[in-house]
This record gives structure tokens, C-alpha cells and sequence, in this order.
């Protein structure tokens, strides 16, 4: 049924209403990191900085602190990132394909680790990463971030291996292939948009953590930037450290968003169509 | 190119289900070789298996002379065309029908041509930079044949290639299909569940049950003589008639009345075995109407009122319902399910193809003949054809009989 010019100006009324309702918050924060830190009290009622400046950019750039933090978090996450989806993908691509005995026992314990509260790890991971010296070292954070992102990427990944249809491998198989041919040449580049999709997600839950990074880390060895923000004092100890941290917010959210964008363009649905009958 | 031969081929899954049983067959070089039969009989289970993609539990397979059983599918230079085509959606046709060709690591040059040969023959000079999802189906079916073609391997294994075709353009290709394999002369192996697929294109079919080979023959032995209820039943468009019968006074007695018995029918029910009563076979296109036949054509003569009247043109089918009981035994029960008319079938229906100058009409008696010689008697116990067996031995002088106007 075609849509009626009042449904699509409907539409989009009520399409403008829901970007405005998720924006504000971060134009906020964008609008907050550019004003003058001496006026956040008396001018952070306005929706626009009276006064520009790039003082607070320049503040946490100044701190080393700061600058360690990012580093820690970019390596962190992208480490994390890539061992979880090379993981994934090949436990993934067990599960859709292979019948094993105590496959159903694995689906389940990947759930229950995917359900399980992490707030109740904490304490035990705290004591173990402690005996293993992996306190406040880089491995004693991209251990639990692939522990609680694998479950997430097996999931994702055994969802886009299942799509892909077993004729495809076989007819492989019959051209010449090696299962590891087959595998890199013609089921890969299929999975691919369910691989980047796995990637921008397992990213973002480790760039987004901060539970781990706070109870894991004790020094800018590893502490990532979420963490780190809660220890900004400002650039003076009488300076409440509001400019700054949105400052260092908008910061984070960048590589996010970059990242975002660009594999946005790999993840086209529909890339199997014509492979098969229909 | 190359022979193929299973020798007591057997394939059993580890749950002890028992897929295809001791299959000996010899393909001869450049055969082309069809297995047919309803969906689970095995036949693409053996075809899996000539393959490599599936295991062979027990057995021998022999490709070229060389035993093939431990081989992976790349170290048996065999192709495949696929049901579903199984194209790589992210590569265009050229890539697609190069890829047996690049994983062999031939030269570029040499890949360009071949593929650009294989597209001539195909016709598929114009798409070949287009990615499968832009094709329709009969043009990706005839990548997924240019892929097999490209390497020039020892045999084709094809797996139902034309089954998602519309009905016009699977006849279409057909013709193309026989046509390309007898210009290339391998040897090729197609399964199918469609009779009449096996009946055109091989140059012997093989009937399969439940895992067992029925019979292998030329379309026109298993057509003539069929070894049993199963393979008459399957050959033929449409199917046999089967009738309950019993051996009366030199006769056979059934539905259609009294039928006397002929040296060939003497023979057969006297090395039969066991006592008791018979099914009748008979081919809908051994019936005429009574009314066009010479009078000096001697043959039997019944009565009946034609249920159903269906005119193709060429011929026209007229429908009656027997009185009596109906042939019931485990095959043409299967046979009945396979082809979904297992309601249709509650009732003894008779089948029978008349020119199309017939008087008949629907509502209307008729008075259709059919000559003796070519009933078929078959043992209900086991299924056996006794005609076909007696008629080997009798020098196939019944198989010459029976063909009739069938050949067209």
C-alpha cells in the first residue's frame, strides 16, 4: 500500500522527533566542551558557548595522563577486537557447519557467560588477576573484554555462516579447492558483512567499558580513557573539571563514530542473493 | 575422460541407516548415465559419493582405473553441476567459470580463453561481467554447466541441474544439455526423479529403490522390460495400468475380463515359483478404441464408461473405474506416494491413451481393445516381471511386440 503524503510527513515529523530526542545529549556535550571553563557555572544554562575556545582540547592534551589513557584504550580495544572476531569466526563457522558431540552444551555456556552480571566477577577477577600479575597490565584487560565479547561475536557470526549456502562450499570443493581455499575464498568474502558487524560491535563494548578498566587497573599502565575520565581534577585543584571531561568525551566518541563509518559501507545485506535457485 | 565403476559401492550412516546398498555399475567412457528414482531411494547419495563430498562406507570406486575412495573431491578431476547452481554470489560469471581454472593455477591468458570458449558455446558471451544475482535462472544453470565445462574433466556428475527451471525452459535445456554432452563425449553421471528427464537424455538409466538398484538398461529395456512392479510402475507417462488377476482355465481373469494366454504368458506363469494370484500390467498406450481397430487385428475387447476425458491433441486419455479390487503391494504403494496420489489411487482407476479420432465421450460407454501379448504378469509376492524373465530367454520376441506406436 502506498504511503499517503500525510503518512510520510507523519513519518517524518515523528523521525525528526526521535534523532532530536538522541542528539541533544551529545550536542550537549559538544556545545559544554567548547565553552570557557572560568564560565561553565554562570553560562552552562545556554545551548551555545557565548564564548569559544579551545582551552579544555588543549587541557587534556596537556595531560599526560590523559594522552596515555587514549593510547591504552585504542590498543586495548583494537587488540581485543581483532583476536575475538579471528575467534569467533572459526568457532562460529564450527557451530554452523559441523556436527560435533557437546556442540549444544557450547552454545549454552557461550549464553550463559553472555548473561552472566559482570559486576559479580569483579572482585574474583581482582583477586586472580592479582596472583597472576596481570593487575593493571594490558593482557589483564583484553582477557575479560574477549571472554565477554566472544559469546556476543559466536552469536552474530553463526547467524551469517547459517545464510550461507552449503552447496556453495561443496561446489568449491569440486572446483579444486582445499577446505582452507574454500574457506578464505569463497565463505569469507560471503561473511564478510557479518565479520564487520561483529568487529564494530566487540569494539564498541571494549571501548565502552568501564567496570573492568576501573576495578583492573590502578595506574595509567592501563587505564583506559572511561576510567581515566573519573580521575580529572581539572587544570587547577579550585576548577570543578566540567569543560574537560566533556572535552575528553567528545574526544572518545570520534574514533567510535570514524570507526563506524567506516565499515558501514561493508555491511550490505543481500550480498549472497543469486548464489542459489530464486 | 574415464570409465567409472562401482563395485558394491555401500554407504551406511553412522546411525546404521543404510543409504545406498552394494551398487555395481560400470559407466563406460563418454556414457552418459542417468540415476532416477523417488526422492530418498539413494541416488544422490551415490552420485555424493562418486564425488567425494560423501564417504563410501563400503566398496570400490574406480575412476579411470585408479581407485578413488580415499580422494578428496580436487584430486578426483571431476565436475559438478548443482541443484541449487551454487554460484559464488561475489564473483562475476567470468570469475565464476575461472575458478576451477585459478585454483589449478593456470595462466591468465590461457583461463581468459577457455572461459571465453566455454561462454561461446553456452551463450553467455554478453553476461560474462555480471554478477550471478543479475542472471535469471535458466542463465545462471548454464554458468553452473560453463563452470563444469571450463577444465575439461574426467566426468560431469550432475545433481538435478534442471529441476528449478519452468517447465518450458527445463525442456529447452534439455535438449541443450544432451546436445553439449554429446559434443564433448565425457562421461556424465545426472540424477533426476523425473522419468521422463531419464527416458530423453541417457544412454542408460538406472532405477533406484530404497538404496538398491532396481534395473540398469537402456530407456527403451526398461521400458519394454521392466524387471519389476517398481521400474513398470516408474517408467511411463502416464504409469502403467496394474490389475489383480488370477490364472484361470489358459486365461487371465481381472477387471478388464478374460485374457487368453500366449506361448510367452505360459512360459512365464510355468517358471514361476510360487502358486496363486497375479498383477496384470498394462500400458495405457496399449489400449485403442475398440472402434478403429481392423476386426482381423485380434486382440481382447471391454466394455466401460469413460469417467474422465482429457484431450492433448495428439492423444486423448480417457479414464474408468474398475470394478473390483485394487493391485496393492509395498512398491506400488511407494510408487503411489512418491507421486503424491495416493488418494487418486483409492479407487482402481484404468489409464488409457487413445487416438485422438476416438468417438469416445465423457459419461459414455466405450469399447477400448488391447492386444494379449502385451500383458505383463507380475509376481505380487516379490514384484518380479515373470513376462520379462520369460522373454529374455524367448530371444525378446515379446519386447518386440510391445513396442507398438510408443515410440514417438
Amino acid at each position: 500500500m502506498a504511503a499517503t503524503g500525510a503518512q510520510k510527513s507523519g513519518w517524518g515529523i515523528a523521525n525528526l522527533a526521535v534523532i532530536a530526542w538522541a542528539l541533544f545529549p551529545v550536542w550537549w556535550l559538544v556545545s559544554l566542551s567548547f565553552k570557557v571553563p572560568a564560565n561553565i557555572a554562570t553560562d552552562g544554562g545556554s545551548f551555545w558557548p557565548t564564548q569559544w575556545t579551545l582551552e579544555n582540547y588543549r587541557g587534556i592534551f596537556k595531560l599526560g595522563e590523559f594522552v596515555h589513557a587514549l593510547v591504552n584504550s585504542i590498543g586495548i580495544a583494537v587488540i581485543s577486537t581483532v583476536i575475538a572476531v579471528a575467534l569467533a569466526t572459526m568457532a562460529a563457522y564450527a557451530i554452523a557447519r559441523l556436527r560435533f558431540p557437546g556442540k549444544g552444551l557450547l552454545i549454552g555456556m557461550a549464553l550463559l557467560i553472555a548473561m552472566f552480571p559482570q559486576i559479580s566477577l569483579v572482585s574474583p577477577l581482582f583477586s586472580i588477576e592479582r596472583g597472576l600479575h596481570l593487575f593493571n597490565t594490558w593482557p589483564g584487560l583484553i582477557i575479560p573484554y574477549m571472554t565477554f565479547s566472544l559469546p556476543l561475536g559466536i552469536y552474530v557470526l553463526s547467524a551469517f555462516f547459517r545464510e550461507i549456502p552449503w552447496d556453495l562450499e561443496k561446489a568449491a570443493k569440486m572446483d579444486g579447492a582445499t577446505p582452507a581455499q574454500a574457506f578464505r575464498q569463497v565463505i569469507a568474502p560471503l561473511a564478510m558483512p557479518g565479520i564487520f558487524t561483529t568487529a564494530i560491535l566487540i569494539f564498541i563494548f571494549c571501548w565502552n567499558d568501564f567496570l573492568f578498566s576501573i576495578s583492573l587497573t590502578s595506574t595509567t599502565a592501563s587505564r583506559t580513557v572511561p576510567a581515566e575520565l573519573g580521575f580529572f581534577t581539572g587544570l587547577s585543584s579550585f576548577q570543578t573539571p566540567t569543560g574537560a571531561i566533556a572535552a575528553a568525551a567528545v574526544v572518545i566518541t570520534v574514533p567510535i563514530i570514524i570507526f563506524v563509518l567506516f565499515f558501514q559501507r561493508r555491511i550490505v545485506a543481500g550480498l549472497t542473493s543469486g548464489a542459489v535457485k530464486g | 575422460m574415464a570409465e567409472i565403476v562401482l563395485d558394491g559401492v555401500t554407504k551406511r550412516y553412522p546411525d546404521g541407516a543404510l543409504a545406498v546398498q552394494a551398487v555395481d555399475l560400470t559407466i563406460a567412457d563418454g556414457e552418459f548415465i542417468i540415476l532416477v528414482g523417488p526422492s530418498g531411494c539413494g541416488k544422490s547419495t551415490t552420485l555424493n559419493m562418486i564425488a567425494g563430498l560423501e564417504d563410501i562406507t563400503d566398496g570400490e570406486l574406480r575412476i579411470g582405473g585408479d581407485v578413488v575412495n580415499n580422494k578428496a573431491p580436487k584430486d578426483r578431476d571431476i565436475a559438478m553441476v548443482f541443484q541449487s547452481y551454487a554460484l559464488y554470489p561475489h564473483m562475476t560469471v567470468r570469475e565464476n567459470m575461472g575458478f576451477p581454472l585459478k585454483l589449478a593455477k593456470v595462466d591468465k591468458a590461457t583461463i581468459r580463453q577457455k572461459v571465453e570458449e566455454a561462454a561461446e558455446v553456452l551463450e553467455l558471451t554478453a553476461h560474462l561481467d555480471r554478477k550471478p544475482s543479475n542472471l535469471s535462472g535458466g542463465q545462471r544453470q548454464r554458468v553452473a554447466m560453463g563452470r563444469a565445462i571450463v577444465r575439461s574433466p574426467k566426468a560431469f556428475l550432475m545433481d538435478e541441474p534442471l529441476s528449478n527451471l519452468d517447465a518450458k525452459l527445463r525442456v529447452q535445456m534439455r535438449t541443450q544439455v544432451s546436445r553439449l554432452q554429446r559434443r564433448l563425449g565425457t562421461t556424465t553421471v545426472y540424477v533426476t526423479h523425473d522419468q521422463t528427464e531419464a527416458m530423453t537424455l541417457g544412454d542408460r538409466v538406472v532405477v533406484m529403490r530404497g538404496g538398491i538398484v532396481q534395473q540398469v538398461g537402456t530407456p527403451k529395456e526398461l521400458y519394454d522390460t521392466p524387471r519389476n512392479l517398481f521400474v513398470a510402475g516408474f517408467i511411463g507417462s502416464p504409469s502403467m495400468n496394474f490389475l489383480p488377476a488370477t490364472v484361470e482355465n489358459d486365461a487371465l481373469i481381472c477387471a478388464l475380463g478374460s485374457i487368453p494366454l500366449d506361448d510367452n504368458h505360459r512360459r512365464a506363469l510355468q517358471a514361476r515359483s510360487g502358486e496363486g494370484p497375479v498383477i496384470v500390467g498394462l500400458r495405457p498406450e496399449h489400449f485403442e478404441d475398440a472402434a478403429l481397430i481392423d476386426s482381423s487385428h485380434p486382440g481382447v475387447t471391454f466394455d466401460g464408461t469413460v469417467e474422465v476425458l482429457e484431450s492433448m491433441g495428439s492423444d486423448v486419455f480417457a479414464y474408468f473405474t474398475l470394478e473390483g479390487e485394487r493391485a496393492t503391494t509395498a512398491e506400488l504403494e511407494e510408487l503411489a506416494r512418491d507421486s503424491g496420489s495416493v488418494d487418486a489411487a483409492a479407487v482402481d482407476q484404468l489409464v488409457t491413451r487413445l487416438d485422438p479420432n476416438t468417438g469416445a465421450r465423457e459419461g459414455e460407454s466405450l469399447s477400448v481393445w488391447f492386444d494379449p501379448a502385451n500383458v505383463q504378469i507380475f509376481d505380487p509376492q516379490n514384484g518380479d516381471n515373470l513376462t520379462a524373465a520369460s522373454a529374455q530367454v524367448s530371444t525378446g520376441q515379446h519386447a518386440a511386440d510391445t513396442t507398438g506406436r510408443t515410440e514417438d
